[in-house]
């Protein structure tokens, strides 16, 4: 039951071949087996899932038809769930039940999916290896001495592991295309303002996007068809019209136009993932693509812009855990001043501390031209890149991460040299454009993602063109071995 | 670019944050580091560029002056650290 | 030394919208606390902020009455600190691309004089909640009902010299806020709060000395007191050879004295920047002109149509348009009148002492302006003269009825019966044979400083009924024999 896509669990369940009860507790089952050693849940909702399960049996019964009804599903913990903890990994958030649901949990809500429990995450979603949450860092299912990634890094872990069918994540800069890539999922960021941002903590407000994290592309667009679109709740939100994702999966590829940006193969990328990025490249001239050689000059810009932009923004979203309206206030404040710093350096850990010091710092009189000014100045230069690239080409392939997963604790010394790594995935938040990292090889028995970036809303192009790759290999499909968790 | 112990200080005081001395040293580090990073933005030239906020650089939609909210007094209360009579309470303001 | 001061005002009218700048929370003075709150205004982690069309619209239209550019594209900011009535530890607010930008008004000053103040800009901010300094066991409590409430803050240039000035620019801008129908303009509930800035040079000097900020200064005639106090305050430092600190000062009208809020003071780098959660507000022309459109007729407007229309004198024309509901009230009053003189005279006379007296605003007046319309009718026919009408006046405040139903009731209509009066006169001249006889032998110059006593006399027989126009012709007849 674990290891099939939405579509087939959907047809069982309405073919009665076992119930959505049934489905729920195997999954339930599965993480009480296996995640004590992987530690990819937060909080497990285990009555109320088997409640929504029962609810949700009837909804197949009465014949409805949203294929997501029934399915077991877990979001990451910074959506907030009403009456359900919701932590963002944080000492801060650590007693915080929200008493309002954020847009996109809703959603899933109403298209009848089961949430089974909140994922683990890197500390408001600082960090790329799920090392940064208050609840211990996250194990990689395909190899428990390495990270999955972050900052969604309990959300590729669930799937991959086959915890859960599908879970959410949110993509800062590279927050779910890297874990993705790391667990041997596929993930999808949208573009920016597709899905609501409301109730979801945030990090960066204007870099953050929710998505979906599955096995497959289909059962992205499945979740996508329904947390996208507008929300009058998000002033950012974009009125564009939704679509239909999964009705264009089945387009043939033929004289697809892929551009490959020579920035994405130069020296910082390993040459293994370079060799199962293009092979993969490969596979789609099979499938009848062309390939167009294209630039974005401005690359190795996005870093700098990118670790002053996020911080920045954090600096000043993060100011509201102050220990006053909700969420950790240290013991016996001696006075007003002595609240805010101690509630706030107890309840931060030290990267997000860093950060939003990093920000204050960008933000501070003298320094804001230099910094925040100047980075968003480089941001458009960014986005100019991907616009004339995608003026091309249809879409832009290339790696996730210069490397497979790399070991626990073999990065936290030099954070700098981790900022790096997410060369591949920076700009495109920046710029607001749709990404994808789907499965595409692996090297020493670690999965390798391959990314697929798209012109603004062009979702359902990007989810064709994995779909289309998934039909013809069989990447996705690889599960890990787990061992029983001790 | 490198701070000192007393940037270090001021920031995180601007922050509300409270580090110990062992702290802002490392602290001083690391952030200086980032900063150095960061550095690399000076050497490109942006005259000209209009800096950019939002990536798709649409426009503030409105809301009709409407009440849609009723009280949630209690729910809202309940998760607060401290609260008395309907009043969330903090550590005594001296203005 | 002889010392020129310098004065700057920050206004933050609160806008009369139903909900608030970024939320559909309701906005309201008194409320339960934290009942009007919407999970925005509490800063709660993943709420985020809608913008309010009416603050948007209140707010073009404040810039179009002041004849300011209208930002076209405005941008709204967050200025980061923290503070426990300031949930999300930024207040959301306009810095580099306000919606009002560089505009000026016109103030007509006690001499008759007009001046003129420039207004720097004027943008959208959302307000702070309230800290409830009462002792919770030693705590603080805090009301969130006020966060997110739209504010339009209007700076001026420092372009006014007294404190005098200073309180007539207010009261021009609490004017124009009430006629547009934007602010509720009520200072003691806070609708409408003044920061003062205000520095020192010596006269012929350029360069503006160091400022001083009063905050919340929150009545026409505080402001006042507390320009007084500052001034004097300042002068007496820089006389003594000392220096002015750049500061906060809050006024203490208990003490009529500043002290400094050094609290204010630490470390105030707000770290501005745009607010990522908000776009940038585009206005079209089309948008614009609309508003514009609307505009009521304003105070320096109405004024000018006064004087033209009513003949009225400057001085009249503007205490009468200062109000919009007093100008409202003169015209009603007028219409029935059909005397603009008179009908000024009333309204600014026994109908505002009566309202100051009371303490009622002139909407809740007790003799409506159509009732004091007839009563001065019924003055202008000659059916009672002006000392009557005064009591009139008083008994249909009291609710005694209308002028016509007063003036029936209790019989004082006046005299108009020539024959009726003549013998009033001649009963009186009869009954003083002495004074006749002098008045008839005194020079014709002292003759009409005697006809006082006759008159005196016959007002006092008529009950004061006696129509004076009628009775002194007669009068001098009879007298003359």
């Amino acid at each position: 039951m674990h290891s099939q896509n939405i579509t087939l669990l959907a047809q069982k369940l309405r073919a009665k071949e076992f119930s959505s009860v049934e489905l729920t507790q195997h999954f339930l089952d599965r993480i009480k087996q296996f995640d004590t050693s992987i530690n990819s849940f937060i909080t497990i909702t285990e009555e109320k899932a088997l409640t929504a399960a029962k609810i949700a049996d009837t909804r197949i019964s009465n014949g409805e038809k949203n294929p997501l009804i029934g399915i077991p599903i877990a979001h990451k913990d910074l959506f907030c769930t009403q009456n359900t903890l919701t932590t963002c990994a944080s000492k801060m958030l650590n007693n915080f039940v929200p008493p309002y649901e954020s847009t996109v949990t809703q959603r899933m809500l109403d298209s009848g999916s089961i949430m089974l429990g909140k994922t683990n995450m890197d500390e408001f979603a600082m960090g790329s290896s799920n090392e940064n949450s208050f609840f211990g860092s996250v194990k990689n299912p395909w190899n428990l001495e390495a990270v999955p990634g972050g900052s969604s890094g309990g959300s590729a872990a669930a799937v991959a592991a086959g915890l859960i069918v599908a879970a959410t994540g949110t993509d800062t800069g590279g927050s779910i295309r890297q874990p993705a890539s790391f667990c041997g999922i596929t993930g999808l960021k949208p573009t920016y303002g597709r899905v609501s941002r409301f109730g979801m903590i945030a990090f960066a407000s204007s870099l953050d996007q929710a998505g979906p994290m599955a096995r497959s592309a289909e059962d992205c667009a499945h979740i996508l068809n329904s947390i996208a679109g507008f929300d009058e709740k998000d002033s950012t939100s974009s009125e564009a019209e939704k679509e239909d994702y999964t009705a264009h999966l089945n387009q043939p590829l033929t004289g697809l136009k892929i551009g490959l940006p020579k920035e994405y193969f130069g020296d910082a990328l390993d040459q293994e993932v370079a060799k199962v990025t293009l092979d993969a490249v490969k596979e789609f001239e099979k499938l009848g693509a062309t390939i167009v050689d294209i630039s974005l000059p401005n690359l190795n810009l996005s870093i700098p812009s990118y670790y002053v932009i996020a911080p920045s923004e954090a600096s000043s979203n993060l100011s509201r855990f102050d220990g006053v309206r909700f969420g950790h206030r240290c013991d016996d404040p001696k006075d007003l001043l002595d609240m805010y710093m101690r509630s706030r350096s107890e309840g931060f850990g030290a990267e997000v501390q860093k950060r939003i010091m990093v920000g204050t710092y960008a933000l501070s009189e003298g320094y804001y031209d230099a910094y925040y000014l100047k980075a968003q100045k480089i941001r458009r230069l960014i986005k100019q890149d991907f616009v004339d690239a995608l003026s091309q080409v249809d879409v832009i392939m290339g790696p996730v991460a210069p490397t497979t997963a790399f070991k626990l604790n073999s990065k936290t010394q030099d954070p700098v040299a981790m900022y790096l790594e997410d060369i591949y995935t920076l700009s495109v938040n920046l710029a607001g454009i749709p990404a994808m990292s789907i499965p595409a090889g692996f090297i020493d028995k670690m999965p390798v993602g391959l990314q697929i970036m798209g012109n603004y809303f062009a979702e359902a192009k990007l989810l064709n063109v994995a779909h289309q790759f998934q039909q013809n290999t069989d990447w996705h499909t690889q599960t890990p071995t787990l061992a029983e968790g001790v | 670019m490198s701070l000192n112990k007393q940037d270090v200080q001021k920031i995180a005081h601007l922050a509300r944050l409270s580090l110990s001395d062992n702290e802002s040293e490392q602290y001083q580090e690391s952030i200086s580091s980032v900063l150095t990073l960061v550095e690399q933005m000076q050497s490109v030239n942006t005259d000209g560029v209009e800096p950019l906020c939002n990536p798709l650089e649409m426009t503030q939609r409105l809301r009709e002056d409407a009440v849609t909210e009723s009280n949630q007094r209690d729910s809202y209360l309940a998760i607060a650290p401290q609260s008395e009579n309907g009043l969330y309470l903090v550590p005594q303001v001296i203005d | 030394m002889n010392w020129e001061i310098v004065i700057g005002l920050e206004i933050h009218a609160q806008l009369s919208t139903k909900s608030k700048l970024f939320s559909g929370a309701a906005v309201g003075f008194g409320a339960e606390p934290n009942t009007q709150t919407a999970l925005v205004d509490l800063g709660m982690p993943g709420s985020l902020p809608v913008l309010n069309k009416e603050a948007l619209r209140m707010a073009v239209m404040f810039g179009h009455a002041v004849n300011a550019e209208i930002g076209m594209k405005s941008v709204f900011a967050r200025k980061n600190y923290f503070y426990p009535d300031l949930p999300k530890g930024y207040q959301t607010s306009q810095m580099d691309d306000p919606i009002v930008g560089v505009g000026h008004l016109d103030i007509t000053l006690e001499d008759g004089t007009v001046k003129r103040v420039g207004i720097t800009r004027a943008h959208l901010e959302e307000d702070a909640g309230k800290s409830l300094h009462e002792d919770f066991h030693g705590m603080t409590g805090i009301d969130l009902n006020r966060s997110s409430t739209p504010l339009l803050e209007i700076v001026s240039e420092p372009d006014i010299r007294s404190a005098k000035e200073a309180v007539a620019y207010v009261k021009m801008i609490h004017s124009i806020v009430t006629y547009l129908g934007i602010c509720d303009g009520n200072m003691a509930e806070g609708s409408m709060r003044c920061d003062v800035n205000i520095s020192l040079r010596p006269k012929g000097q350029q360069e503006y000395g160091t400022r001083t900020e009063i905050k919340n200064v929150n009545s026409f005639r505080f402001i006042e007191k507390a320009i007084h106090t500052e001034v004097e305050r300042q002068a007496d430092i820089l006389e003594d050879g000392g220096r002015i600190i750049q500061e906060t000062r809050l006024y203490d009208p208990e003490k009529d004295e500043t002290r400094s809020m050094r609290s204010k003071e630490d470390a105030n780098d707000y770290r501005y920047f745009p607010c990522p959660d908000l776009l940038p507000v585009i206005l079209t022309q089309e948008y614009v002109d609309a508003i514009r459109a609307t505009l009521p007729e304003l105070p320096a407007q109405k004024a000018q149509r006064f004087m033209s229309e009513y003949k009225l004198s400057e001085y009249d024309a503007n205490v009468l348009s200062s109000s919009r509901d007093m100008a409202n009230y003169f015209e009603v009053v007028t219409q029935a009148a059909k005397n603009p003189k008179l009908s000024a005279n009333w309204v600014m006379g026994e109908l505002s002492k009566l309202l100051n007296q009371n303490q009622i605003d002139i909407i809740d007046a007790p003799v409506s302006a159509e009732n004091l319309g007839l009563l001065l009718q019924r003055i202008e026919d000659n059916t009672i003269n002006g000392k009557t009408a005064k009591d009139v006046f008083q008994a249909i405040w009291d609710g005694e009825g209308t002028a016509d139903e007063i003036i029936e009731n209790k019989g004082l209509k006046q005299v108009t019966d020539t024959k009726a009066i003549e013998e009033m006169i001649q009963t009186i001249l009869d009954a003083n044979q002495a004074q006749v006889d002098q008045y008839r032998a005194a020079e014709p110059d002292k003759q009409k400083k005697m006809t006082g006593f006759f008159v005196g006399q016959v007002m006092k027989a008529s009950q004061g009924k006696a129509n004076p126009s009628l009775v002194n012709p007669i009068l001098i007849k009879l007298l003359k024999g």
